[in-house]
């Protein structure tokens, strides 16, 4: 099978598909983590989310990201798959699929993979609310910077 | 000459997403501060950066043909 395991798309994300890539006859576990726009955050109401990426880095960054899950669970296997452009309320804006032999090891690095996501993949948010407009980014997905000055340090990523 | 891309909010703030300068053999330090002086609403403070889609330090030396892209704190997930 050729589908690549880490794509960016502007469709709906197809989770069957996700999964499907991740098949393996010694897998016991597949765990799926599945990313929705949330309406309220801290009380705010979001009407919808444009997400951007820098596709051909970002697919780099999954294929780093998979290099860093085989280092430390040689068994896992991951695929992602990320929709960008326009989203609703509800839709599905990140699958990730990991198969292991054994359940826990899927559930750890299905975590590590979102979390690495959160910092170093070029993807971005914006979020339309009723009042504005604003990029979200902060690595942490908790403090919007709209100026372009980014309250945190960003040394770690060297 | 080099390639630059903007993403996110800098993007809109010089709307632009692409641009081509003749900044080669310049280091990233340098190109972001030739940035600044030339669209004074962007500021370029601890945004990281992308040199062939790989991270990069400002210090790294940016050779003619080269992408340089100016990654905005991700927010992707």
């Amino acid at each position: 099978m050729n589908t690549p395991l880490f794509e960016i798309v502007d469709i709906p994300i197809n989770v069957e598909e996700v999964r499907r890539k991740v098949t393996d006859r010694n897998a016991g576990a597949i765990t799926l983590f599945i990313g929705t726009v949330r309406e309220l955050t801290k009380g705010k109401k979001t009407l919808h989310l444009e997400y951007q990426a820098y596709p051909a880095m970002a697919i780099k960054m999954f294929e780093q990201i998979s290099k860093e899950i085989q280092e430390r669970w040689p068994e896992a296997k991951v695929a992602i798959t990320h929709r960008i452009g326009h989203l609703d309320i509800s839709d599905i804006a990140v699958v990730i699929a990991v198969s292991s032999p054994h359940r826990k090891i899927a559930y750890m690095a299905n975590e590590y993979a979102i979390e690495r996501i959160k910092q170093i993949v070029p993807i971005w948010k914006k979020e339309f609310w009723e009042d504005g407009t604003e990029w979200i980014g902060d690595q942490l997905e908790k403090v919007p910077y709209p100026e372009g000055n980014p309250s945190i340090k960003r040394g770690e990523l060297s | 000459m080099i390639n630059i891309l903007l993403f996110a909010h800098l993007q809109e703030a010089i709307g632009k997403s692409e641009l081509r300068v003749d900044l080669s053999d310049y280091t990233v330090g340098q190109i972001k501060e030739w940035m600044e002086n030339q669209y004074p609403q962007l500021s370029l403070q601890n945004i990281m950066t992308a040199v062939n889609e790989e991270f990069a330090t400002d210090q790294m030396i940016v050779k003619d043909g080269d992408t340089l892209a100016f990654i905005p704190p991700v927010s992707g997930g």
